[in-house]
C-alpha cells in the first residue's frame, strides 16, 4: 500500500469526485447533487464526508465504493470516507446545472423546498409538476414512489407520455 | 442475552434502549413490507411498498448503528439485527401481524405513518445532535409513507364494495394493536426526562383526530378504543408471528455468521 502522504489540494479532489456519477441517474455528479459535504486535510490523510439522500437508498453503498475506486485511481493516500448526518441532506443542495441535466435527462426536477406544507392538511391536494418534455401543466401523480425512493411518478395528459420526478425533499 | 431484566439507569443505557425500540419497530415493518415484493396488485403498487420497506429498513440500519455506537460493546447493525431472539425485540406487536391482503397493509401502514410522523416531528428536536439529525432525516420519508398510504385509505374506503368491505374490516382487526403506541413506560419516561424522548401519550389525541378525519372522508368507521387492547411487545413479549419472521429472516446470518458479501 502507498502510505506517503497525499499532495493533491481538495479543490483538486473535489474534481475528481465530479467524475464519480449516480448510479441510477448518470447523468448527475455526486458534487453537484450535494451528497459530498467536506473535504478535509487531516493529520491522518483525507477525509471526505458524504450525506445519505435517502436513509434506504441502495445507491449509497455504490457511491462509497465508486468514491473509494476513483481516489485510489488517482493516487489520493490515506484517505477516508465518512458519512456525516448532522446535516439533513435536501434537493436545494441540488446546484441549478444539476436540475437541467435531470430535465434534459426527462426527470422532471425538483422545486425550490421553501415552506413544506403540513402533510396533515388537504387530504387530496397533489402539488403540479410540469411535464419535463413539453412543460405542460396538465399532468397527474401516478404514484408517490418511482422506480427509485426518490422519485415519484407522472403522467402528462398533453404529450401522453409518463415521467418520473426527482421529489423535492 | 435477553434484556428484559435490565432496567436502564444511565443516559446512554436510556439512549441505547430508545434506539433499539425505534429501530425494531422499523426492521420488522420493513421486512413484512417486504414481502410484497413481486406480489403488489399493480407494478407501481409493488415498487411502492418495496421502497418504503426499504426506507424503513434505512432507518433501522441508522439507529441500529448509532445504538451500537452509544453501547461501546463492539457489536454493529448486523448483530443486532440478526442476533437477538425475539424476546429480545422491542417493537410494538401490530407490525409483527402478519401482512394480510392490500387493505390490511394499508391500514396499518396509514396508522403507524400518522403516529411516526406525530413522533418523529418530536424527536427531530431531540437533546442529541445525532439524534436529531437522523429523526430530521426520517421524518422527509415518513411524509411520503403517510401520503401514500392516505391516498389508499381513500380509494379503497371510498371505493367498490369489497374494497370498503376489506378495507373496514382491516381496521377493524388492527384497532386492537394501537393502544400499545401510546403507552409510556420507565423508559419512555426516562427518556423525556433525558430531553431526547417524546411524551406518547400526548400524540394520541392529534393522531386520533387525523384518524377520525381521514376515514370520515373516507366512509369508514373508525373502530371503537373501548374494546381488548395487546400491549407487551415494548418488554418483549410478542404474538406467535415474530419467532416465524425472525427465524426466515435471521437463518442464512446464524448459519453463515462471519460472511461477508465481496
Amino acid at each position: 500500500m502507498n502510505t506517503t502522504e497525499t499532495t493533491y489540494t481538495p479543490e483538486q479532489i473535489w474534481s475528481f469526485l465530479e467524475e464519480v456519477t449516480d448510479p441510477e441517474i448518470p447523468v448527475l455528479n455526486i458534487v453537484e447533487m450535494g451528497i459530498v459535504r467536506r473535504i478535509d486535510l487531516e493529520k491522518d490523510g483525507v477525509v471526505v464526508r458524504i450525506t445519505p439522500t435517502y436513509s434506504g437508498c441502495p445507491a449509497m453503498h455504490a457511491i462509497e465504493m465508486e468514491i473509494h475506486n476513483k481516489l485510489r485511481e488517482k493516487g489520493v493516500e490515506p484517505f477516508q470516507v465518512k458519512t456525516d448526518y448532522s446535516e439533513t441532506w435536501t434537493t436545494d443542495w441540488m446546484t441549478e446545472e444539476a436540475k437541467r441535466k435531470l430535465k434534459e435527462y426527462g426527470i422532471a426536477p425538483p422545486g425550490k423546498k421553501g415552506e413544506e406544507d403540513d402533510v396533515l392538511k388537504g387530504l387530496r391536494k397533489t402539488k403540479i409538476i410540469p411535464c419535463p418534455y413539453c412543460d405542460s401543466l396538465e399532468t397527474e401523480l401516478q404514484s408517490e414512489f418511482g422506480s427509485t425512493a426518490c422519485k415519484s411518478q407522472y403522467y402528462c395528459h398533453s404529450c401522453e407520455e409518463p415521467f418520473e420526478h426527482f421529489k423535492c425533499i | 442475552m435477553s434484556t428484559l431484566d435490565k432496567t436502564p439507569v444511565k443516559r446512554d443505557e436510556i439512549l441505547f434502549e430508545y434506539l433499539v425500540r425505534l429501530a425494531d419497530d422499523r426492521l420488522i415493518l420493513g421486512q413484512r413490507l417486504s414481502e410484497w415484493s413481486g406480489h403488489g396488485p399493480e407494478l407501481e403498487e409493488d415498487l411502492a411498498l418495496a421502497n418504503i420497506a426499504l426506507d424503513m429498513i434505512g432507518h433501522a440500519s441508522g439507529l441500529y448503528t448509532y445504538a451500537a455506537e452509544i453501547e461501546g460493546e463492539g457489536r454493529d447493525e448486523d448483530d443486532l439485527a440478526y442476533f437477538r431472539d425475539d424476546i429480545d425485540f422491542k417493537n410494538f406487536q401490530m407490525l409483527e401481524q402478519p401482512k394480510g391482503d392490500l387493505a390490511y397493509t394499508i391500514a396499518r401502514q396509514f396508522l403507524f405513518s400518522l403516529y411516526s410522523y406525530l413522533l418523529y416531528m418530536e424527536l427531530k428536536d431531540a437533546d442529541d445532535e445525532q439524534f436529531a439529525g437522523l429523526a430530521s432525516k426520517h421524518l422527509k420519508e415518513i411524509r411520503y409513507h403517510l401520503r401514500h398510504s392516505r391516498e389508499w385509505v381513500l380509494r379503497l374506503g371510498d371505493g367498490t364494495e369489497e374494497s370498503h368491505r376489506r378495507i373496514q374490516d382491516a381496521f377493524d382487526d388492527i384497532w386492537m394493536y394501537t393502544g400499545e403506541l401510546f403507552e409510556m413506560d420507565e423508559v419512555d419516561k426516562k427518556a423525556a426526562e433525558e430531553g431526547f424522548g417524546a411524551d406518547l401519550a400526548k400524540l394520541r389525541k392529534p393522531w386520533k383526530e387525523h384518524v377520525d378525519e381521514v376515514l370520515d372522508e373516507a366512509t369508514l368507521t373508525v373502530p371503537d378504543d373501548n374494546q381488548y387492547m395487546a400491549s407487551g411487545g415494548r418488554t418483549g413479549f410478542h404474538t406467535e408471528h415474530l419467532g416465524h419472521m425472525l427465524a426466515q429472516m435471521q437463518f442464512l446470518r446464524r448459519s453463515y455468521p462471519d460472511a461477508e458479501w465481496t
